[in-house]
C-alpha cells in the first residue's frame, strides 16, 4: 500500500511552520548546520515532543492515530542507538532475515554478543536492522552513516533502498555527505534558521 | 507492674551523652556540632508538645481533634518526602504525589487495623490510632521518598533509552517498566530488612518500649508482629502508588517523556 508522508505546518520552538510532502518511494535529504533543528524536526514527526501542526502518512494524521501506532508506522533512526539489555538479541522481537544481516556485514553471532562490545558504528547498524524489523511505513534517518566507513556506508544505503522498493516507503533522510545525497536522493533541502530551501543535488 | 519515672535529671544524664558527642564533632571538625545540638533540641521539643498533645487528646478523645492531629501528621510527613527528592515535580504535583499515596495506604490501613485487628471501642481510641498512623507514616515516608528520588533521577539519566524505546513504537509501561519496577524495589528494601532482621539483630522500638513499660514479652511480641506487617504493606502500597503515579504524571497523553515536569531541587 503505498503512502506519501506530508508534513502540514508543523513548528516546533523556533522551527517551522514546516510543509513537506514526500511521495511513497521517493528519498529526501535534509541538511544543514549543526542546531538548525533537523533532529528536533524529525522527534516532532514522531510526535516525542509537543508541536504544532500535524503529519500524515498515507492520509492517517499522526493526531489521530494511537502514538504507538504512529511510531510504527512512521520509524525514527536516531543519530545515536540506545541498548538496555546486555545481549543484542534481546533487543530483537524476531529473527532478522539472513539476507539483511549479510547485506550489514554480520553473521547470526551476532546475536549473542553483549552490547558492550559493540563499536558505534555496529551498533548503529544494528539499530537499522532493529528499527526495519517493526516494518516501518514511511523512515525517518538521522545520519544513519554518520559513523560508518565507505564500504559499510555502501551497505546501509542498499539495504534501505531495498527496503524502501519493496515496501514503497517515503524517506527522511538527514545527510552531510554530498555524494550520498546525489547517490540517494531524488531532492535535497537545506534547514536553514528553520526553515526549508530546496537545492541541487 | 509499675512504670519507673523518669526524672528531669535522668535525662539530663542522657542529654549529656548527646553534648559530648557534639562536643567531640567540635575537636575532631566533622562540622556536625550545630546540626547535633539542633537535632537533640528538636527531638526535645517535638516529642515534649506531641506528650503534651497526646495527654490532652487521651483526656478528651473526640474524632475532630484525632482528625486534625492526623491530618497534620500526614501533610508534614508528605512535606519530608518532597524535601528529600534531588528532582521532583512541578506545581502541586510535587507535594500531592507522595502525600497522596501515603494518606490512602497509610490512612486505609490504620483504619482497617483498628477496626478488624485490634477492635478499639470507639474505634478512634487515640491510644492506639496515634502510635499507630505514626509508625505508619515514619515508614511509609521513608519508602515513598526513596522510590520517587530512584524514579525521577533515572529517568532523567535514562532520557535517551526511554525515547528509544519509545520510538520503536513500545508503550510507555513498557519503555519506562525496569525504572518502575527498580523504584519500588529501592523503596521496599529497607522495610524488608527491618522485617528481617527484627529479634535477631534489632528489638523493634515499639516491643522495647512496651516491654521496658511492663507489657509481657509475648504480648510486645504479638503487637510487634502485627506491627511490622501493616507496616509492610503500607510501605509497598504506597510505594507502588505514588511510583505509578508518578511514572504516569512523566507522559502526557500522546505517550511524550515529559521531563520538564520535573524540575531540579534546591539542594
Amino acid at each position: 500500500m503505498p503512502s506519501s508522508l506530508q508534513v502540514k505546518q508543523l513548528a516546533v520552538l523556533h522551527i517551522g511552520p514546516i510543509d513537506l510532502n514526500i511521495n511513497s518511494k521517493e528519498c529526501v535529504c535534509l541538511s544543514g548546520p549543526s542546531g538548525a533543528g533537523k533532529s528536533l524536526l524529525l522527534r516532532a514527526m514522531v510526535d516525542l515532543i509537543p508541536h504544532e501542526g500535524d503529519i500524515l502518512l498515507g492520509g492517517e494524521a499522526c493526531s489521530q492515530t494511537r502514538p504507538c501506532q504512529w511510531r510504527r508506522w512512521v520509524g525514527l533512526l536516531p543519530a545515536e542507538s540506545q541498548w538496555w539489555y546486555e545481549r543484542v538479541g534481546d533487543h530483537f522481537r524476531q529473527a532478522v532475515p539472513g539476507s539483511w544481516l549479510e547485506q550489514l556485514g554480520f553473521t547470526h553471532e551476532v546475536m549473542d554478543w553483549s552490547v558492550s562490545r559493540c563499536s558505534t558504528g555496529e551498533k548503529q547498524r544494528l539499530a537499522l536492522l532493529r528499527l526495519l524489523l517493526n516494518e516501518p511505513r514511511a523512515l525517518l534517518l538521522d545520519e544513519p552513516t554518520a559513523s560508518l566507513d565507505v564500504q559499510s556506508s555502501q551497505g546501509v544505503e542498499q539495504l534501505i533502498k531495498t527496503y524502501q522498493q519493496q515496501h514503497q516507503a517515503p524517506v527522511l533522510w538527514v545527510s552531510h555527505d554530498p555524494r550520498q545525497i546525489e547517490r540517494v536522493a531524488q531532492r535535497h533541502f537545506v534547514f536553514k534558521q528553520g526553515v526549508l530551501q530546496q537545492d541541487k543535488i | 507492674m509499675n512504670v519507673i519515672a523518669l526524672s528531669a535529671l535522668d535525662l539530663s544524664f542522657a542529654a549529656g551523652l548527646v553534648l559530648l558527642l557534639a562536643l567531640l564533632s567540635l575537636v575532631l571538625r566533622l562540622g556536625l556540632f550545630k546540626r547535633i545540638v539542633i537535632a537533640a533540641i528538636r527531638t526535645t521539643v517535638q516529642l515534649t508538645l506531641i506528650g503534651l498533645v497526646l495527654k490532652a487528646l487521651f483526656a478528651n478523645a473526640a474524632l475532630p481533634w484525632i482528625a486534625l492531629l492526623a491530618l497534620l501528621m500526614l501533610s508534614i510527613a508528605g512535606y519530608e518526602v518532597m524535601a528529600r527528592q534531588q528532582r521532583r515535580f512541578s506545581g502541586w504535583w510535587g507535594y500531592g504525589l507522595g502525600t497522596l499515596s501515603m494518606f490512602i495506604s497509610s490512612f486505609a490501613i490504620t483504619v482497617f487495623a483498628l477496626i478488624v485487628v485490634i477492635g478499639t471501642e470507639p474505634w478512634y481510641t487515640p491510644q492506639y490510632a496515634i502510635p499507630l498512623l505514626g509508625m505508619m507514616l515514619g515508614n511509609t515516608m521513608t519508602g515513598v521518598a526513596l522510590s520517587l528520588d530512584h524514579l525521577t533521577q533515572n529517568a532523567h539519566s535514562e532520557q535517551a533509552v526511554i525515547e528509544n524505546r519509545l520510538m520503536l513504537g513500545e508503550e510507555w509501561r513498557v519503555a519506562m517498566g525496569d525504572i518502575v519496577r527498580n523504584s519500588v524495589r529501592v523503596g521496599l528494601i529497607p522495610m524488608l530488612n527491618a522485617m528481617a532482621a527484627a529479634g535477631v539483630v534489632s528489638l523493634p522500638g515499639m516491643m522495647t518500649g512496651q516491654i521496658l513499660s511492663g507489657t509481657p514479652p509475648v504480648e510486645a511480641v504479638k503487637y510487634q508482629i502485627l506491627i511490622m506487617f501493616l507496616i509492610g504493606a503500607g510501605t509497598g502500597f504506597a510505594t507502588m502508588g505514588a511510583t505509578w503515579l508518578a511514572a504516569r504524571r512523566l507522559f502526557d497523553e500522546r505517550q511524550r517523556l515529559r521531563l520538564e515536569r520535573v524540575i531540579s531541587g534546591k539542594r
